[in-house]
């Protein structure tokens, strides 16, 4: 009887001997690697940005997607097109719907202050990009704007020392956009430390190239042995550099200016519009926003119970020479670059 | 040949006193370079407001220039742009008269809605406004920021060019105006332009095409404001579809209350553009040369759109007339 069952037991054990030799697997598993993937599987995260269709937003959203998208992530996009009232509404009906993630690109510190403290007690994890609310989230990821206004200033002043006419013009944004007045304080942190730099032109230009010309052109007639310009974002500035360079004067006159990082900054650098391009690295800001996402989704922490963290973009300061160094690091990108490879 | 209504007179009073004033107190205003910068900076907002000053003419409005201008524009360079049809490889030139092409259609719908349907131009214009950029951004241009192609050397003579040490955009502006100067006083269209502005009841009585010259007023506006898009472009080698949003089209309709073009209609001409042009091309200047803050410069301007409006309604009080027929 014994025997019998012993010998069942070799026979069984015969028999699969072979086949479990042709199933052994090499190498080991990896057992946090399932929890990885069921963590990030099926979650849905909405992207609210100030609007679609310029090189940050695009270029954001075309980087989340691809990083996002594989692992079975549903990318939702709600574009306000430049409306805090329309950006409210949209965050609001996405509380109701309730994805497990925003990425939300802020109009200034006040509008979306209350709903997304909503979302995140309604279980919603919030991350805000570039532009900061009052109300810190789970995360931030973006430029520190008062650096950026910092570094573009020293590099202008840098080239207006002593023996130079120490005037420089400033080209603001919109005086109420808080990407400008934060870079603004930049600015004047560099020139109180430098009270012989004269600031003969400090307008606002709204975002709007033509504007920024029409200024600049002003200013070079007046000042015509003026030494720097300090402009907020690459999109306005080449009306700035256009002016300069019509003037003729692109070789006395430094201009430096700030934005994404992308290929059409570079070419401004190239055909000497601008002389600086200080970039906050969209590519790179767009794997620091995947991976928070990543990270908070596989947490497992409540929706803004745990750390609040922020991750200020390393800062690119690209020029004519320099810039083909940084192309491997992701300067000069285009949206298309962004979303295939 | 013109002759000066009191409002022109005061305007040009105005323009001249301001003009000196900055000439005395603002160090190098009056130098050649400075007033060549200020027409040129100015030239645009005039070339646009040839185009409003023909439809407020008409007795009309139109909010969706700036949306033509912007949409139009753009759609060009994104037609000949190498990475959106890169099998055809569209010359410049074909894309800018595919453009004019699409313009053209938006702005005869326009003024069929406002001829054929009977509707108050403002609010067709608004709404028209909206249309156009949708339509534009929803099925051709996916980008705001739209630069132009590298066979678009022409336009960029044109916007940032010189003749004889003139930026070009003067000189187009002040063609522009000749043209539709001699368009307007000339020829059986332009008195027909004012007699509608005068009294649409009156002009369709005595046999004027009411409705079919409005379309054509629409058309003409829209054309011109889309040349004047083309000249935005080839100033910057590029064109920024956002500008839709911004608050151009009031300094459109600053220039043309100002210049003294009564928004009852039937009244003024294009040297009504040229003087409100001057004077706002000189204030804009001189508040960038005392580096007068943003808001501050919108206040003046808002102030000095108040008084001219008082103005026009002090000089041109409501009779019984502009009562029955309202204004635009």
């Amino acid at each position: 009887m014994k025997f019998k069952a012993l010998k069942l037991i070799i026979a069984v054990v015969a028999m699969l001997l072979p086949l479990n030799a042709q199933a052994e697997k090499m190498g080991i598993a990896d057992p946090a690697r399932d929890k990885y993937y069921s963590a990030l599987e099926g979650k849905k995260v909405a992207f609210v940005p100030l609007a679609m269709g310029f090189d940050l937003t695009e270029g954001w959203y075309a980087g989340m997607k691809k990083a996002l998208e594989p692992l079975g992530v549903e990318m939702i996009l709600r574009d306000p097109n430049w409306s805090a009232d329309a950006g409210s509404k949209a965050i609001s009906s996405l509380i109701s719907e309730k994805p497990d993630a925003i990425v939300v690109h802020n109009p200034d510190v006040q509008t979306y202050a209350k709903l997304l403290r909503k979302a995140e007690k309604a279980g919603i994890h919030v991350v805000q990009v570039n532009m900061k609310s009052a109300f810190p989230t789970d995360a931030f990821v973006g430029a520190d704007w008062i650096e950026i206004g910092e570094l573009v200033t020293q590099k202008v002043i840098d080239q207006c020392g002593a023996g130079t006419s120490q005037k420089i013009a400033i080209v603001q944004g919109v005086l109420t956009a808080a990407a400008s007045a934060y870079q603004l304080r930049g600015v004047s942190n560099i020139l109180e430390k430098n009270p012989n730099i004269k600031v003969v032109s400090n307008q606002a230009a709204d975002w709007d190239s033509t504007k920024a010309r029409a200024i600049t052109e002003t200013t070079l007639q007046q000042h015509p042995d003026l030494c720097g310009i300090v402009g907020f974002w690459d999109g306005m500035d080449i009306g700035t550099g256009a002016a300069v360079k019509e003037a003729g004067m692109h070789e006395k006159v430094f201009l430096a200016t700030s934005g994404g990082g992308g290929k059409t900054g570079c070419d401004n650098l190239k055909n000497d519009i601008f002389d600086v391009f200080v970039s906050y690295d969209v590519p790179g800001q767009a794997r620091d926003l995947s991976n928070v996402v990543k990270s908070l989704l596989q947490s497992g922490n409540k929706p803004g119970k745990a750390g609040k963290v922020s991750l200020f973009t390393q800062l690119q300061t690209l020029t004519k020479d320099n810039m083909a160094s940084y192309m491997g690091s992701g300067a000069c990108w285009t949206v298309e670059s962004l979303a295939s490879n | 040949m013109f002759k000066l209504r009191n409002q022109e007179l005061i305007i040009l009073i105005v323009t001249v006193v301001i003009f000196a004033g900055f000439s005395v107190f603002l160090d190098k205003f009056f130098s050649t370079g400075n007033l060549l910068t200020l027409m040129r900076s100015v030239s645009i907002l005039g070339i646009l407001s040839i185009a409003m000053a023909v439809v407020v003419i008409s007795k009309g409005i139109d909010l969706s220039l700036i949306a033509t201008l912007a949409v139009g524009t753009a759609l060009a360079s994104v037609l000949s742009s190498a990475d959106v049809l890169p099998s055809i490889d569209l010359p410049f030139i074909y894309a800018v008269i595919l453009g004019f092409i699409f313009t053209a259609i938006l702005c005869a719908m326009t003024g069929i809605l406002v001829a054929y349907w009977d509707m108050a131009s403002v609010f067709v214009t608004l709404a028209m406004a909206g249309v156009i950029y949708g339509l534009g951004r929803t099925l051709f241009i996916r980008d705001e920021l739209n630069y132009l192609p590298e066979d678009a050397a022409w336009l960029e003579y044109l916007g940032r060019g010189q003749l004889f040490g003139v930026p070009m955009p003067i000189i187009c502006f002040l063609m522009l105006a000749i043209i539709m100067h001699l368009l307007l006083t000339k020829t059986t269209f332009g008195k027909f332009v004012y007699s509608i502005g005068d009294s649409g009841l009156a002009a369709r009585t005595a046999g004027v095409p009411v409705r079919p010259i409005l379309v054509m007023i629409f058309i003409l506006a829209g054309t011109v404001a889309y040349f004047a898009g083309l000249l935005t472009a080839g100033a910057i080698s590029s064109i920024n579809t956002r500008m839709v949003a911004g608050s151009m089209i009031y300094d459109v309709l600053l220039v043309v209350v100002v210049g003294g073009i009564g928004l009852s209609g039937g009244k003024g001409g294009m040297h009504n553009v040229i003087l409100g042009t001057l004077l706002i091309g000189t204030l804009l200047n001189g508040m960038v040369i005392m580096d007068i803050s943003f808001i501050v410069q919108n206040l003046i301007k808002g102030i000095i759109l108040l008084l001219a409006i008082m103005t026009d309604t002090l000089l041109n009080p409501r009779d019984e007339q502009t009562t029955q027929q309202g204004d635009i």
